[in-house]
């Protein structure tokens, strides 16, 4: 068997991994297009900050690693798909056969669509190549703007403060995180951003940039305000690399659609990660969830299917974050924003930045909100993915919602009174 | 023989003996909130319930981790966060169904169960054998027997 996995991002260093521990005798090619051993985006803010070298963001330690695994790594760009002759032309001219063929070629930043975005001091922070250019750009006491504060733009938040840059953050929606968090949770964090010393402007735009006069970038905002900095970071949301596709008849909506087997309207093309449009665990729709536990997933479950696995069926990935905004950790999970009907119990500090919203679908958990909690956030998943049916439980969460691990303990283990079951 | 930690709530006294020795034997202080072992406290029924970490197989953590900082100890198939290659991004602790891995934020990095190395903390400390370290094959047999068996309606 001939596998070829496209991209060399996370769901394509697993799917290539699970391959080769599936099928020792398969011929397994790993295809990435960037300049650098295989690297998680992850790991970038913290090699903006210092904390890592760059070897530190690799996904996997040591030079030999897919060597040693017998996994062909090419960096090279896939420029065309022949499904009838079940092959992939490359930029470099050379021409591959697939048994199974694995898409998982991520997603790339987009740029708004305002004039000025390509004067020279604006960044993405999106590649390892961007990173460097951040980072020698970011220094103490330079004047930043960051447009976005999404999941990715708040990550980036948290190392251009700490790297002693004066920050100003333009988001377009009225709090922060909009798809990951609720109102209360949004500016709670944004509130905690600017005692801290970060600028944060919610429902603004950038509407232009020019060169400045003080400094080298002018943005103007919706607000009228006109704000001179030295660099400009763009993290206004990120689109599946699906360009490459036209043509090929495979189906794709906002990314490349798939069954519940990971698997294309080309039975031997399958895709997974931030390209694919797969199942969402909560909604039982398709949808791009471009997060990194789902990616993984999803690579696990492609792999699987290429080998012929039978009953490898996608179930639906929980959509879930979790972010550290200048040290205030926020993690949201499933339908965190509720569903209709169902009911919900909530927790709220704002003096000390607690926060914990419960959402519940009749005695299941479907979603939730956490501030300032880092002692067994997992449990929401678990609870979430397992549809636990709470019984009393529910009752006492809707009490007291901080506890999760005793409802969890107490409704699938024998725990206290089913433990008379052991005598 | 792979070893695991057995777990059996109906001996747990609540004396957090485990926790302790767990939080000096990784970090060096007597520290609750920082052990690795969590006994959880059922006071409407005067119960307690020592947990952690089961090292699972196909472990979430280990697969959602972007820089491979958690990996297995081949000798005691613990999955362990290897301290300088953690980035702190806490990934880890939300892709845990169990809620096992926590991040500790003295330290910038995630903490969990390593099972000290094949001679678990916890295990020696627990007084009333709540907490053992046996053959991994017996772990949770007659646990999953008895909850099994409440799910069958009497009739």
């Amino acid at each position: 068997m001939k596998h070829i996995v496209v991209g060399a991002g996370p769901a394509g260093v697993v799917a290539a991994e699970t391959l080769r521990k599936l099928q020792a005798s398969a011929d397994v090619t790993l295809i990435g297009d960037e300049p650098e051993a295989p690297y998680s985006r992850m790991a970038l803010p913290y090699y903006l900050v210092k904390q890592i070298a760059e070897e530190g963001t690799h996904l996997r330690k040591g030079a030999d690693h897919f060597a040693k695994h017998g996994i062909t790594v090419k960096q090279d760009r896939v420029s065309a798909i022949n499904r009838a002759q079940k092959q992939v032309s490359l930029a470099s001219g050379e021409v591959l056969a697939y048994d199974k063929l694995l898409l998982a070629t991520g997603s790339r930043p987009v740029a708004p669509p305002i004039p000025g975005m390509d004067l020279p001091g604006i960044f993405s922070c999106w590649t390892l190549a961007d990173a460097r250019n951040i980072a020698a750009r970011a220094k103490p006491g330079a004047k930043v703007l960051l447009m976005g504060a999404g999941f990715i733009g708040c990550i980036i938040l948290e190392a251009l403060a700490q790297s002693g840059a004066e920050l100003t953050v333009v988001e377009m929606e009225g709090r922060m995180v909009p798809r990951m968090m609720n109102d209360t949770a949004g500016n709670m964090i944004k509130d905690w951003c600017e005692s801290r010393g970060v600028k944060v402007h919610t429902s603004t735009r950038v509407t232009g940039i020019t060169k400045g006069t003080a400094h080298p970038l002018s943005a103007a905002l919706s607000t009228g305000q006109q704000l001179e900095v030295d660099l400009i970071v763009s993290a206004t949301g990120v689109r599946p690399n699906i360009g490459f596709l036209q043509g090929t008849g495979l189906e794709t909506g906002q990314g490349i659609l798939i069954n519940r087997h990971m698997q294309t309207n080309d039975p031997n093309i399958f895709a997974a990660g931030d390209v694919a449009e797969g199942r969402d665990f909560s909604t039982g729709e398709s949808s791009v969830q471009a997060i990194q536990p789902t990616a993984t997933e999803h690579a696990q479950l492609a792999a699987r299917n290429m080998v012929g696995q039978q009953g490898a069926i996608h179930r639906g990935s929980v959509n879930m974050n979790v972010l550290d905004t200048l040290g205030l950790i926020s993690s949201s999970f499933g339908l965190w924003m509720g569903k209709p009907g169902g009911d919900s119990a909530e927790l709220l500090n704002r003096d000390r930045f607690r926060y914990l919203n419960l959402q519940f679908d009749g005695e299941v958990l479907v979603g939730a909100t956490s501030l300032g909690m880092t002692q067994h956030v997992g449990v929401l998943r678990g609870l979430i993915q397992t549809k636990t049916r709470l019984g009393k439980w529910k009752d006492r969460l809707l009490e007291d919602p901080t506890r999760l691990m005793e409802a969890y303990l107490g409704s699938t283990q024998a725990v206290g009174f089913n433990a008379a079951l052991l005598k | 023989m792979l070893k695991a930690l057995q777990l059996e709530p109906e001996k747990c006294t609540g004396c957090l003996q485990c926790e302790m020795a767990c939080s000096y034997e990784n970090e060096a202080v007597f520290n609750p909130s920082k052990s690795r072992i969590k006994v959880f406290n059922f006071h409407d029924e005067g119960r307690f319930a020592p947990y952690t970490c089961s090292q699972c197989s196909e472990a979430w953590c280990m697969h959602a981790c972007p820089v491979e900082a958690i990996v297995i100890n081949q000798q005691t198939g613990a999955k362990e966060v290897i301290e300088d290659v953690c980035v702190g991004c806490k990934v880890c602790t939300i892709a845990c169904p169990f809620g096992t891995g926590n991040y500790n934020s003295d330290s910038g990095k995630v903490i969990k169960c390593d099972l000290c190395g094949g001679d678990p903390a916890c295990a020696t400390a627990c007084p009333t054998g709540a907490i053992t370290y046996v053959d991994a094959d017996h772990t949770g047999l007659a646990r999953m027997k008895a909850h099994a068996g409440q799910s069958i309606p009497k009739n």
